[in-house]
């Protein structure tokens, strides 16, 4: 499942982090790197982008760019 | 001898709390060459021989931003004496991250571990010692918030300055990619050499700006080494290095931290946030937010008590009354002391000059009180997050928001706004539409043709299309600026959402006045400068002083007329308007009262207020033409205040122009499609 699909509330752990890249690159940079847990909070209210919470903190994504993320949820 | 210490760190780490602690606020702001990227240094303040450098806030030294480009160029290329690097305790691992590549260039290193009040109070531990020893750095613990630690972190410093104390050579990465940094390195030169052990990594990390510096003989060998690495890791060195990072700073959290058991428990900054990005809530308060913003600031209403002027507006008023006052005496004095015409119309002028600075002093000050709290406590990030939806269509982010909002009440205090941006394409692309929206002095402009040209048509409608006009304009300008002038930079919006703070009342201050200073001292001069230049040209001809009917400037109008021909108004006395206007506005209005009949300044103060008309008008003007011009005064540049604030802002002449000819161009346009299609309909 990515990232994209998860529901508020849910959480995983990373499997993978989508295509090569400045966006993969900066993902990564902001802790997203596979084997890590993350954990959806909140859709934004226009229904884009999410908040996930990874390392401990508050990261803030969009759809698209969460779609890259590949999750096993637990 | 004077040492340079830089600090380093992520941003909302309380960095510039932290540099402000340090150098007690006496500090230099400026821009970081050719980006909208701020520049600040001072001095230690217990100790002048120290300078601090602010460098930008990042979360990586990766080279795909312009604050991470600067920050490690700075790093690396002008080596200061020593790095502190500040960390937010609360936030451990991920600002790690950063330290460790902090470490990787081997510059005399300390680690600030700040917030650690928080820390405590959550029931956490850090094992500074610990860390310190395995990072080979000082670790100190610090709250930058009241000054908590600040001397034993700036004598760690300064020992580790002078003594040269390196960091460890830390092992984070797996044999076989050491040995091809090792390897890499080798090629470069020396293998031993700090520097070349650092661009090695940034090679195998497919650094592209890095891989231009190596000299072509070693090019081959390089890429044979790097693309081998990348093969092994998958096809993405640069991911497994950022991987193998973070495998590294989770082992080391494990060892030095002790999270407490109640590290499940919700925060109050996660009970606000329920609240203030609640689905449903979200957008009410954030309009109330937004709306007390532009209140506080620009509104004749406030409160929605008619006529109570807004502090913004009090002040202003305040300003303008005093300054009035004071100019009236000084230009008294000087006709009484029996100074020439042309003597007095120069210190008048100048007073004016002086005059049109200080009066928006207190818009920005108002202002940048209420935004530096939106930042300061963390609603600034949840802005962009609420509005990403939006302008993310238009190639910008949901931060852009603010300014624009501003735009309405006066470009000035809105451009400067435009900091609070994450990327320098989206500030610059900001920067450049903002005054798109149209301010209140353009208003009285809109006002008098209303009423003298649109009598018998819907007048609200005229304005209010305006109104809607520069809007439409600013969106499209975006688009096109985006897709032209930037298409190199793609937008993302992976951002942190940082934890809600109180934010203390002198940060808050010192941010107000670092921006009221900023423009006073580097857009006043612009602003002076131009203004006077002006006086002088509609003052003066060749035999001397002179109505403005017959001075340089309306030589200059009837020169340049031909030019707005196909704008549908090539008249000497319009033209001469678009020049005034520069200076503010609204005096395109008090112009156009002396060139076309010579009005009085009472009706001149009516005709502002739509309370009258300018029948005069009708010779030159036609309802389309009127509506050309009026669209041409609204996109073209903006008054020389609003050029100081960008020429402030982007820190550049350079940019300063493009934004001005894009704005000129962007005005003609739209200005000659009016002409045409209006008198195709009409």
């Amino acid at each position: 499942m990515t990232l994209r699909e998860m529901k508020p509330g849910q959480q995983g752990k990373v499997t993978s982090v989508g295509s090569a890249g400045a966006m993969k690159r900066r993902i990564m940079d902001m802790g997203v790197t596979p084997g890590v847990e993350i954990k959806v909070i909140k859709v934004a209210p226009l229904g884009d982008p999410i908040e996930v919470n990874v390392r401990g903190y508050e990261l803030s994504l969009r759809k698209d760019e969460a779609a890259q993320i590949e999750v096993q949820v637990s | 001898m004077s040492i340079t210490i830089a600090l380093a760190g992520n941003p909302n780490c309380g960095k510039t709390t932290l540099f402000n602690e340090i150098t007690g606020a006496r500090q230099h702001v400026g821009n970081w060459p050719g980006v909208t990227v701020e520049k600040k240094d001072g001095v230690y303040k217990k100790d002048k021989n120290v300078v601090i450098l602010d460098l930008p806030g990042t979360y990586s030294l990766s080279p795909y931003s312009a604050e991470e480009i600067i920050a490690r160029d700075c790093i690396v290329k002008e080596r200061p004496d020593a790095v502190i690097n500040i960390v937010d305790g609360t936030n451990i691992e991920r600002n790690l991250y950063l330290t460790l590549q902090v470490i990787e260039t081997r510059i005399p290193t300390v680690v600030a571990m700040n917030m650690m009040d928080e820390v405590e109070s959550r029931g956490d531990k850090i094992d500074c010692a610990r860390l310190s020893k395995i990072l080979g750095v000082p670790v100190v613990p610090i709250v930058a918030r009241n000054g908590r630690g600040l001397d034993d972190l700036m004598k760690a410093a300064i020992s580790v300055a002078n003594t040269k104390q390196k960091p460890n050579q830390l092992d984070v990465f797996d044999k076989g990619l050491s040995d091809t940094i090792h390897a890499v390195a080798d090629v470069l030169g020396n293998a031993d050499n700090e520097e070349n052990q650092w661009k090695a990594i940034k090679l195998v990390e497919n650094d592209e700006i890095i891989a231009a510096t190596v000299p072509d003989s070693k090019k081959p060998a390089v890429d044979a080494l790097v693309q081998a690495a990348n093969k092994n890791a998958g096809g993405d060195a640069e991911a497994q290095i950022a991987d193998y990072r973070y495998q590294y700073i989770s082992k080391l959290v494990k060892e030095c931290v002790k999270k407490s058991l109640k590290g499940g428990q919700e925060i109050t900054s996660d009970k606000l946030d329920k609240i203030l990005t609640n689905r449903i809530l979200a957008l009410p308060i954030f309009a109330v937010i937004m709306y007390i913003l532009f209140a506080c600031t620009f509104s004749e209403n406030f409160l929605f008590i008619p006529g109570l002027p807004s502090p913004g507006q009090w002040l202003a008023g305040v300003v303008e009354t005093v300054w009035g006052i004071f100019q009236e005496a000084v230009v008294g004095l000087a006709e009484g002391i029996g100074a020439s015409e042309w003597a007095v119309g120069l210190v008048s002028s100048c007073l004016d000059g002086i005059g049109a600075v200080a009066g928006f002093l207190p818009l920005v000050l108002v202002l940048f009180l209420l935004m530096s709290f939106l930042e300061d406590s963390g609603y600034m990030a949840r802005v962009a997050f609420v509005m990403d939806r939006i302008f993310r269509h238009f190639g910008l982010s949901g931060r852009s928001f603010i300014p624009m909002l501003m735009g309405f009440g006066c470009s000035v205090p809105a451009l400067m706004a435009s900091r609070t941006l994450e990327s320098d394409k989206d500030r610059k692309i900001t920067m450049m539409i903002t005054p798109f929206m149209s301010c209140g002095a353009k208003l009285p402009i809109y006002l008098m043709f209303a009423t003298t040209l649109f009598v018998d048509s819907n007048q609200t409608l005229v304005v209010f299309s305006i109104y809607m006009l520069g809007i439409v304009v600013a969106i499209i300008g975006a688009l096109l600026l985006n897709k032209f002038a930037f298409k190199a930079e793609t937008s993302n919006f992976i951002m942190e959402l940082p934890q809600y703070r109180i934010p203390t009342l002198k940060s808050v201050l010192i941010h107000a006045w670092e921006k009221v200073k900023g423009f006073a001292v580097k857009a006043g001069t612009v602003i002076f400068a131009s203004t006077v230049l002006i006086w002088f040209l509609s003052s003066f001809n060749l035999s001397g002083m002179c109505d403005m009917e017959e001075s340089f400037l309306a030589s200059f109008g009837n020169a340049i007329k031909w030019i707005f021909a196909p704008l549908g108004w090539a008249d000497w006395r319009a033209s001469v308007g678009v020049v005034t206007g520069w200076i503010a506005k609204e005096n395109i209005v008090a112009t156009f009262g002396q060139l076309f009949g010579g009005v009085s300044d009472e009706a001149v103060e009516a005709i502002m207020a739509g309370e009258e008309a300018l029948p005069a008008i009708s010779e030159v003007f036609t309802k389309v033409t009127a509506y050309s011009y009026m669209a041409f005064n609204l996109l073209c540049m903006p008054c020389f205040a609003a050029v100081g604030a960008i020429k402030r802002e982007m820190g550049s002449w350079k940019w300063t122009l493009r934004a001005i000819a894009f704005q000129m161009c962007t005005a003609y346009v739209v200005a000659l499609l009016i002409n045409i299609v209006g008198n195709l309909i009409f």
